[in-house]
């Protein structure tokens, strides 16, 4: 809400500049989104006046003007205004000088005439079109004639005044008018603010004779109203007008403006009508019928429900109570008798009516955070005697009540020791007080104790909490000490698990991978790739967009958003890892999702980019990968053997390039590259992946470490090279060297792998070096021999193999 | 010619022979022909028998210290000859210095983990637990004990991705808040808990909005827990994780489980307080949300408000990462460009 700091200052002695008085407010009450002058940005716009005017001999529309702007001779300025007169003052731009928009205005020549400036309207010099009276929305401006020639026209049209825009918070309703922001200001300033009240001038007959209200009080707690009678509708005064536009509201006529006035002024939304329109002589306060029809005045007919709430006559709905009035019963030109509604409805159902219609409006904003339900009756008064002063209204003497209660003021205790024990200060029981009075709360202290009273203007103030913040704000927050919380110790440290995945990632960042973060949420295809096990979906009920309405079951589809996120930008060397959660459902009828740590990664291109090496062939591959993985797992220190079994199970896997990992025979993940047409579909070069079940990990038991003494006794080698068929696997060939080792076997390790040209069709060759050692004496080579030879033995007889 | 004028002679002579010698293999030829069996020295040694008895032990002194010095000057010479060799070879595998080195591999952690990994880091040090959540929260946490019931208007404020009518994906982490204070054992000390993780928004991806993004929540409940300390331990977040030239400011804000709710302001990164264009001209720039644990969370969750309090906020790591390094899209953080990704060294 935009509040003037001139309308401001007939409350309150300011002596600080507005942005000062921006920054107090932000500092003490509510966030300021700006401190603007309507006139930023322009310059040179001076009174004028046309003297007289002649037609444009070249154009049918066009005139010439002679405008007094106050310099020694009459300046010409051409015109095509319909309204143009002579004798108005206007809104002249001068030669030089900048107007809405930004635009700079240059003498120049229109159709051979020259033309000294302009003559402008108002939405020329920046005023926003919904905001422009009807009557001045097609043509020129005129201003008052007793603006002085040769004048900024700004102090005229209000547009010098500052206003501050209050982004208000939902608690601080009170904060949406004048009046609020005038007490709130008067607590920081310890000032009283001036605020008037109204005395009403009413002539004998009374309004309850005219009309009578049957309300629903479950609706609208408090629902009042006068009449109004023998207006004459016209224009407000400009005063009013430039309060009004100021406030971001367009002025309409003098019954209407009163009306908007009123809220800016007071924060109470009122609603005038027409009330010779209406039937009969009730107003009734209900909830619509199922299927009701109101044509509100935005035009838009709209399609009412029980959970609506309508002002209606005898047969139909006038008004969307709390929202916006009706058309059929709206004030125009002939009116001359109004009814003004002064009411509180129940802010839920405004909130839910304004949402539902998608009609959010200055009044349903208010309703929603709630109005001063002791401020009804002022309100509808000063809108009765404004009325009367501005349109010539006669008042009907009395309100009428459709619904009412005792407000009370709220009464709340808190403690001086609690004040202090809660701030962390030491204020005396006098500065709390002093807060206390100048807020316009009423204070007795009891020993220790206040018993503060809080008006209805502060309706957000129930507890002892509420007062607390009343004070910390006007005592000041930058007055507060800063301190460390004290008492017991505590131990902070992370938990085993915790450490565990930090380890993780660390690790994953040592062996070259970076940390990705992705989208959770993904689409319903991307999200159910690459599973590691069967799970039912989980979508929103309401997604934003189509890409993001699933949760992920598993980490790579989002790492190859992100590589092909990189390769459309000829990124070609991606080497990601993410750790992050999936969502797992047992079945679809389960409504919330089970949540499990995972770690993924995925390389395209090279690992390591050295550009001395020729980067096809230090692409990574799946050895590459595996020993990331492999080295992973190493430094988790799992016990257990890890194996790689090849696996076809994963249709977004190339089936012939990827193994299921398990530890001790539970399948803990999988590693391989990605299938070409999966590829393909994420528009990404040949890729590596791997994903693991983090949390399995973590609860896998892991090795102590134990000291080994490293053997005085020297260790023997032997190395074999075999000719197997294809699909023997290393595996295989391990398992069976371990079988038939011997007790002295220490270890195997493969150092060559062939396959290809010299070697028999599906044939491969593949040499180890096996290491035998006894750790309490030496070996003899004899004894290494037998142990050798039963291994190589072995190896022909169960695997076919060739010795080589 | 004396024997001893022979000898002396020999020495002169092969001394400048043995200094010319330009390899090792000539220097090697020249000892054995000198030094060797054959040489001169030992026939002049061998001749010491033709002189008289007295004078043997005198001319032998002299015959062998003319072989010791020769031998001397031999050594020397091969030191000089394996030097000269040497400086050669070194010569010759001189190499460009100036060439790159071979490229390891290394990874590095997400610029908005660091700054997680560093939070976390800071209060473990003040004696904070870390505790994380689930990010498909219910409606129960997310909210309602969190003094937002089903109808209250500051639900407006932040859109919420719904699964059903009770479960979400959490919008804050502050449902650990709750979920922590439920479980928490008051006899066993104080709560000092922080919960960092990914939140949810119902937002349109755009350079300041994200649909996904990460808080720090933390919470202290105590006894004697004061707003003074809710300050003073924002302005030590402030100056670990940005420097001691930032401080920090609190103003008035509105969060339904704090009350005095406030927003802290840092100064501004771009100008360091003196007022900008980023800061609107204010110095300052918002970073978080906190206050004191309102009455009714703690009362939701079954311990006794006028017991215990204490103060609650929440940190913005992605708002944090934006102003520390000047990021000026958020969407960076979760496109995972790899010339993005791998800007932020370990101690930016
Ligand atoms: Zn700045």
């Amino acid at each position: 809400m935009k509040i003037s700091y001139n309308w401001l200052k007939e409350y309150l002695d300011i002596q600080v500049s507005p942005k000062d008085l921006a920054e107090k407010i932000e500092r003490s009450s509510v966030e300021v989104d700006s401190v603007t002058q309507p006139s930023d940005g322009l310059k040179k716009l001076v009174v004028g006046k046309i003297e007289s005017l002649r037609d444009h001999p070249d154009s049918d529309h066009l005139k010439i003007c002679s405008v007094d702007v106050g310099e020694e001779e009459l300046s010409e300025i051409v015109c095509g205004a319909p309204n143009v007169e002579a004798g108005h003052k206007v809104i002249v731009a001068l030669p030089g000088s900048r107007i809405g928009g930004n635009v700079k205005i240059k003498r120049s020549k229109m159709r051979g005439v020259t033309s000294n400036g302009m003559i402008c309207a108002l939405d020329e010099i920046g005023f926003g079109k919904d905001v422009i009276p009807k009557e001045w929305s097609d043509g020129i401006y005129f201003l008052p004639d007793d603006a002085k020639i040769g004048e900024p026209v700004f102090s005229y049209l209000g547009m010098d005044d500052h206003l501050i825009d209050v982004d208000v918070t939902p608690n601080r309703g009170d904060m949406l008018s004048v009046y609020g922001v005038a007490r709130d200001l008067g607590a920081i300033y310890a000032q009283k603010p001036k605020l008037n009240h109204p005395s009403v001038e009413e002539v004998s007959s009374l309004a309850a004779d005219k009309v009578k209200l049957d309300v629903n009080a479950d609706l609208a707690p408090i629902y009042k109203m006068r009449i109004v009678e023998n207006v004459k509708i016209q224009p407000s005064p400009l005063w009013l007008q430039i309060k009004l536009w100021n406030a971001g509201v367009r002025p309409i006529n003098n019954v209407v403006d009163v009306t908007n006035y009123i809220l800016l002024k007071y924060g109470q939304p009122l609603h005038a009508f027409d009330f010779n329109k209406v039937s009969g002589n009730t107003i009734y306060a209900r909830q619509a019928y199922e299927g009701e029809k109101l044509t509100t005045l935005d035009e838009e007919e709209r399609e009412l429900d029980a959970k609506d709430i309508v002002i209606a006559d005898s047969d139909k709905a006038i008004a969307l109570a709390g929202v916006m009035g009706g058309l059929n019963s709206e004030i125009d030109d002939r009116t001359t008798t109004v009814a003004i509604e002064s009411a509180v409805f129940m802010p839920t159902m405004i909130r839910k009516t304004a949402q539902r219609h998608n009609l959010h409006t200055s009044a349903s904003q208010h309703f929603e955070r709630g109005v001063d339900r002791g401020g009804v009756d002022e309100a509808v008064d000063a809108a009765a005697q404004m009325m009367h002063e501005l349109a010539d209204g006669d008042i009907l003497k009395g309100i009428v009540t459709g619904s009412s209660y005792d407000v009370k003021d709220e009464v709340v205790q808190v403690t001086l020791s609690r004040v202090n024990h809660v701030l962390g200060t030491h204020l005396k029981s006098d500065q709390v007080s002093a807060i206390f009075k100048q807020l316009g709360f009423g204070v007795t202290l009891d020993g220790d104790t206040y018993t503060v009273t809080v008006p209805s203007t502060r309706w957000d103030i129930h507890i002892a909490a509420d007062l607390l913040e009343e004070v910390a704000r006007i005592y000041g927050y930058d007055n507060l000490p800063a301190t460390l919380p004290t008492g017991p110790t505590t131990l902070g440290k992370l938990t085993e698990k915790q450490i565990l995945i930090r380890d993780s990632r660390r690790l994953f960042e040592a062996l070259g991978l970076n940390q990705a973060i992705s989208y959770a949420l993904t689409t319903e295809e991307k999200a159910g790739q690459f599973m590691m096990r069967k799970s039912a979906e989980t979508q929103l009920s309401w997604p934003m967009t189509n890409d993001h309405t699933t949760l992920r079951m598993n980490l790579i589809s989002g790492l190859l958003d992100d590589v092909a996120y990189n390769n459309a930008r000829y990124v070609k060397d991606v080497a990601l890892y993410e750790q992050g959660r999936v969502f797992y459902k047992d079945s679809a009828d389960e409504v919330r999702p089970s949540e499990h740590e995972h770690i993924a990664g995925a390389i395209s291109g090279q690992l390591v980019v050295d550009p001395l090496q020729n980067a096809k062939r230090n692409a990574v591959n799946f050895y590459q990968l595996k020993g990331i993985v492999e080295q992973y797992l190493q430094n988790l220190a799992i016990e257990g053997d890890i194996e790689f079994v090849a696996t076809d199970r994963y249709p977004e896997m190339h089936p012939g390039r990827t193994a299921d990992i398990s530890i001790h025979g539970h399948n803990v993940g999988f590693i391989g590259q990605v299938h070409p047409s999966v590829a393909e579909a994420y528009k990404i070069n040949e890729t590596y992946v791997f994903e693991l079940n983090l949390d399995a990990l973590l609860e896998m038991p892991k090795k102590m470490n134990q000291y080994q003494p490293i053997s005085k006794y020297p260790a023997i080698t032997r190395d074999v090279a075999l000719l197997v068929d294809k699909n023997v696997t290393n595996a295989q060939i391990l398992a069976q060297i371990n079988k038939k080792g011997g007790a002295y076997l220490k270890s195997v390790h493969l150092f060559d792998v062939y396959q290809g040209k010299n070697l028999p069709n599906g044939k491969q060759s593949l040499a180890y070096t096996l290491t035998y050692q006894n750790p309490n004496a030496t070996l003899t080579d004899e004894e290494v021999t037998k142990a050798f030879d039963k291994v190589q033995n072995s190896l022909v007889s169960e695997l076919g193999a060739e010795i080589r | 010619m004396t024997l001893r004028d022979q000898l002396e002679k020999i020495r002169q002579e092969r001394e400048q022979n043995i200094k010319d010698v330009g390899d090792l293999k000539k220097l090697d030829a020249l000892r054995v022909e000198l030094l060797g069996k054959k040489g001169p020295i030992t026939q002049a040694l061998r001749s010491m028998r033709d002189l008289p008895a007295e004078e043997r032990p005198q001319f032998g002194q002299f015959a062998n210290r003319v072989r010791d010095e020769l031998q001397t000057t031999i050594e020397r010479r091969r030191d000089e000859l394996k030097q000269a060799m040497l400086n050669k070879e070194l010569q010759e595998e001189k190499i460009d210095v100036t060439l790159p080195g071979k490229p390891v591999a290394q990874g590095q952690p997400h610029v908005i983990q660091q700054i997680i990994d560093q939070i976390e880091d800071l209060f473990i040090g003040m004696g904070y637990q870390v505790l994380t959540g689930p990010e498909v929260e219910e409606d129960k946490y997310n909210f309602e004990m969190m003094n937002l019931p089903k109808d209250h208007p500051a639900r407006d404020m932040q859109d919420t991705f719904y699964i059903t009518k009770e479960i979400l994906m959490r919008t804050q982490t502050s449902p650990m808040q709750a979920r922590t204070l439920e479980k928490h054992d008051f006899s066993q000390g104080p709560l000092k808990m922080i919960s960092p993780g990914v939140v949810y928004r119902r937002d349109t991806d755009d350079p300041t909005h994200s649909h996904q993004f990460h808080q720090v929540e933390g919470i202290v409940i105590d006894k004697h827990i004061t707003m003074a300390d809710l300050k003073g331990t924002l302005q030590l977040v402030a100056h670990e994780l940005f420097g001691d030239r930032f401080d920090i400011r609190l103003r008035p804000s509105y969060f339904p489980f704090t009350e005095p709710s406030v927003e802290a302001d840092i100064t501004c990164f771009n100008c360091g307080g003196k007022g900008c264009a980023v800061c609107k001209y204010t110095g300052w720039i918002e970073v978080l949300g906190a206050g004191m644990v309102h009455p009714n969370v703690l009362k939701m969750a079954g311990v006794d408000p006028e017991v215990f309090g204490g103060f609650a906020f929440g940190l913005g790591p992605d708002r944090f990462a934006m102003l520390k390094y000047g990021v000026d899209d958020i969407r960076n953080f979760y496109l995972n460009d790899v010339r993005f990704l791998t800007q932020f060294s370990k101690k930016g």
